[in-house]
């Protein structure tokens, strides 16, 4: 009845053949997602060699909170990705705008609340510089990033008067470090935590409902049944256990919220936003999105004003979690965020990536931080496996296209 | 014993779930120039893919017979060895090199040492230059040479190679008149001397005139081989598209109304050079209903003024007036040309067009997420209908519109192309060699939506290098030359002759 067009002989087909179409929804579904099933397979395999450790309450909430400033640059970075640029200065970035930060609370006194708003308007500036150049002058984003990563590291330099700030007001430390957590009253479970893991997952369930009924009112195919509830469970469990987790420890990690409404924002601004599209389009086919009446330079310019409001943000964190901005603060965080978004399945090429992927990618990178530091495996061969998961990731992105491809 | 070069004996290739070539049978004879027929997807790229070792031996079934041989290349170095070289429709030359390098690439002139010799790579060069007929220096970068020269330095490479076979997919579909006919006269002389082609083509015409023998290839499997006394475009259409192709141009009774579109004085200056006058104080109009042709030679200033009127997507100092129903509009941006009831479909699809990695869906919103959006969310569902809306009236073949754009033919690419200017729903549209690239049956497809356009009510501008589709489907002519246009005739007044006479009109000096 509500298949229109889509191969009407399965919908009232014989058993075997509804079977066939499930497993073919199953199979493409888990084909889309394997860069999950990856991240499951990593966080397996430590659990084993950790002998559990990595499961623990206290080190699922240092996870999140250790790698709560690369996700926040792998959500920028992997939209300057798709629309076919690069941005190597995050990391410098970050330390410059932390530094700000720093000299604004404890030299300035500037109130905590009105130097993190500055913090993101100078970020914001720092992006529009960058943007400027990239954009309306047409230099190579690799360019003028490449510059950007040594200025910035520079200002920072010059900012902290080559020393550590440190010892800030406790209202700006939670921005890093910091937990919302017996709100209720002491409980070996933190009803809190609890009750926002179910708001969540109600509120999933819902907005999962909506889609369907939606795209089944338009006379679109929907997945099995079946297989819908089943992800539904799958979720359900998933975010239970792991608010679970959190709330036997300390409760919600602020960086994780800080973390959830950026994805929910930038999933819906690249997912239904008419700006997302044109950042696709025009890593697609830049000149095709042009001549369609995509502004193309000024896509470009904002992408950049975004990522660097975005490291800006990722340098607050960062100097909030160590209560120091440091002239090595950021060092290396860029090629974190690009890994992560690349293992996360962007294109180099432009016009691929998600969000989610993205973050499933940074949190690829985190567990393996955090797993081979449990096992005390030396930061020397932690790099080394870091760069050949990403080279891995990359090819078999790059294997699985010319299967699929065809010709 | 036999004169055939080439015998391909019952070639069949399956790719997953696509049979592409089905027991398909060539004989090409010695020293002829064999032509190649079918529609786009029929087969005749794979079929050559075959022959040169693209797929290699082992990957289709059936046997390949060159000079008696039974062979099997394992890539096309194997089948270059043999003297099989193929030139594809890109092509396949680097840009930043000379003339002289690209011609020798990966076959270079070496000397002492194993070092390159550069006055005998160039003394060589202008030896095979001589004989394509290309007066350039060989030291010249491929950059600066036009397609037509380009295409002549790929022969050039494929004589170094002692070719025997020569396969030649779409040659002259990116030339000009003046070039196609160079390019066929140096393909009959180099028959003379004893090389044999094949010819893949869209271009019935050409294939008369220089093909000894044509075989047609429908569905992936060979329809017939016609000798050359017996070849006729008819014949040819019939078998390639299975059915009497009586008209080629749908019925179009015009329906003429009021002014919808003018443009005065319009002049635009080359985006790197302004001192170069690219379009020349260009005046003309198109009516309500009124499909209205501009005929001229590749370089004669067409897209040139097609891309400067619609957001100033192509030149520098521009100035010039536009009229909407009388009204003054501004077209400085692209968005700013949409707004105002123009678009502009581009001759390039693949470059300019589409977002190929993308799918038919997305392609078709994007000139128009507006009306697809509210507060600057755009509601997919809507999407999916109305693509879906298009996919069906189009008659765009595909399994559904979440399908990507580069997999599909040409054909259908652009119907995607127009189903995504159709629905920015534009008041004129301008179409930029709307049917490049794509088969007898499409075209016909494509021209039946033009029809239906301007009996919406709208304005067609068709920009084309074919003058036989020119004077198919338009109602009004104009000529362009040097960026200059140089004189409109109505259809009843434009034979071929005349319109020819104005498109190759010299400017006075």
């Amino acid at each position: 009845m509500t298949d229109t067009n889509t191969k009407p002989a399965e919908a009232v087909g014989p058993a075997p053949a509804r079977l066939a179409s499930s497993l073919s929804h199953i199979i493409t579904d888990l084909g889309k997602n394997g860069i999950f099933l990856a991240l499951i397979a990593v966080v397996v395999l430590f659990s084993f060699l950790t002998n559990g450790i990595l499961l623990r309450p206290q080190n699922i909430s240092n996870l999140i909170v250790q790698n709560g400033y690369i996700l926040i640059l792998a959500i920028g970075m992997v939209m300057v990705i798709v629309a076919g640029h690069i941005d190597l200065s995050v990391g410098s970035v970050a330390a410059f705008v932390g530094a700000v930060s720093g000299v604004l609370i404890r030299d300035a006194g500037m109130p905590w609340w009105a130097a993190i708003l500055l913090s993101l308007v100078i970020g914001a500036l720092v992006g529009a510089w960058q943007g400027f150049w990239i954009a309306y002058v047409g230099i190579p984003a690799f360019i003028v990033t490449l510059a950007g990563m040594l200025i910035f590291r520079g200002l920072a330099l010059v900012v902290l008067g080559n020393t550590n700030i440190g010892s800030f007001p406790a209202e700006y430390r939670a921005l890093g470090n910091g937990f919302l957590t017996n709100v209720f009253g002491e409980f070996a479970v933190d009803p809190l935590t609890m009750g926002v893991a179910a708001i969540t997952i109600i509120a999933f369930v819902i907005q999962s409902l909506r889609t369907r009924r939606a795209r089944e009112s338009y006379g679109q195919e929907v997945e099995p049944l079946g297989w819908f509830v089943g992800k539904l469970v799958i979720v359900t469990i998933g975010v239970g256990a792991f608010a679970y987790a959190l709330a036997t420890f300390k409760g919600i990690p602020v960086t994780l919220i800080v973390l959830a409404v950026l994805v929910m924002i930038y999933g819906v601004v690249t997912n239904r936003s008419v700006f997302g599209r044109h950042i696709y389009a025009i890593g697609g086919n830049r000149h095709a999105a042009e001549l369609s009446g995509v502004k193309t330079r000024q896509v470009d310019f904002y992408i950049f004003v975004n990522m660097g409001v975005l490291a800006a943000l990722a340098g607050l964190v960062f100097t909030a979690r160590l209560n120091l901005a440091g002239p090595k603060a950021g060092d290396g965080f860029e090629l974190e965020a690009i890994s992560a978004a690349f293992i996360g399945g962007a294109a180099v090429q432009g016009g691929v990536g998600t969000i989610g992927g993205a973050i499933i990618g940074g949190l690829i990178i985190g567990v393996l931080n955090n797993g081979m530091s449990i096992l005390g495996i030396g930061i020397e061969w932690q790099q080394a496996v870091k760069g050949l998961v990403l080279l891995f990731a990359v090819a078999f992105d790059v294997f699985n296209k010319r299967r699929s491809g065809g010709r | 014993m036999t004169t055939n070069i080439l015998e391909m004996r019952s070639i069949t290739k399956t790719f997953p779930g696509v049979k592409a070539l089905q027991e398909v049978t060539l004989e090409v004879g010695r020293g002829e120039i064999h032509a190649i027929c079918g529609e786009n997807g029929a087969g005749k790229s794979t079929l050559m893919k075959v022959l040169s070792g693209v797929y290699p031996h082992g990957s289709y079934e059936g046997d390949i017979v060159f000079e008696n041989d039974v062979v099997s290349f394992k890539d096309i170095r194997d089948s270059e060895a043999v003297g099989i070289v193929i030139i594809h429709q890109e092509l396949a030359l680097s840009p930043y090199l000379s003339i002289a390098e690209n011609i020798f690439l990966n076959n270079e002139v070496r000397g002492a040492l194993g070092l390159i010799d550069w006055n005998k790579t160039n003394d060589e060069a202008a030896k095979l230059l001589a004989r394509v007929g290309l007066r350039e220096n060989p030291t010249t970068r491929i950059m600066d040479i036009g397609v037509g020269k380009q295409q002549l330095v790929e022969i050039a490479k494929a004589l170094s190679k002692r070719v025997k076979l020569l396969i030649l997919d779409e040659p002259t579909a990116a030339l000009n008149d003046e070039d196609s006919d160079h390019l066929l006269d140096l393909i009959l002389h180099l028959k003379q001397q004893g090389i044999t082609s094949i010819i893949i083509s869209h271009k019935l015409n050409e294939i008369k005139k220089i093909a000894d023998s044509v075989t047609v290839i429908r569905d992936g499997k060979t329809i017939e081989t016609i000798g050359k006394s017996d070849v006729t475009e008819e014949r040819i259409i019939k078998d390639m598209v299975g059915r009497d192709l009586e008209h080629r141009y749908p019925d179009h009774t015009p329906h003429i109304g009021e002014e919808i579109l003018r443009v005065e004085n319009w002049t635009a200056h080359h985006p790197q050079d302004p001192t170069r006058v690219m379009v020349d104080n260009v005046n003309l109009n198109v009516h309500r209903g009124e499909i209205v042709g501009i005929a001229g030679l590749m370089g004669a200033g067409r897209t040139e003024f097609a891309m400067s009127l619609f957001g100033r997507s192509y030149g520098s100092r521009i100035t010039g007036k536009v009229f909407k129903s009388g009204q003054e509009i501004q077209t400085r941006t692209v968005s700013e040309a949409i707004k105002n009831g123009l678009a502009y479909a581009t001759e390039d699809r693949k470059q300019y067009g589409l977002n190929l990695i993308e799918d038919i869906k997305r392609n078709i919103s994007m000139a128009a997420l507006d009306r697809l959006s509210n507060l600057g969310l755009v509601n997919d569902n809507e999407e999916f209908k109305v693509a879906n809306e298009y996919r069906k009236s189009m008659n765009i073949k595909a399994p559904t519109v979440l399908a990507k754009t580069g997999k599909l033919s040409g054909g259908n690419q652009q119907k995607v192309v127009l189903s995504k200017w159709i629905y920015s729903n534009p008041d004129v549209l301008i179409l930029d060699e709307p049917t490049r690239g794509i088969d007898v049956g499409a075209k016909y497809e494509i021209y039946t939506i033009i029809n239906k356009l301007a009996a919406e009510g709208k304005g067609v501008i068709v920009i084309s290098s074919e003058l036989p589709e020119l004077l198919g489907i338009c109602d009004r002519i104009y000529a362009i030359s040097e960026g200059r246009i140089t004189g409109e005739l109505p259809i009843a007044e434009a034979t071929p002759e005349a319109v020819l006479t104005l498109m190759t009109m010299e400017s006075p000096r």
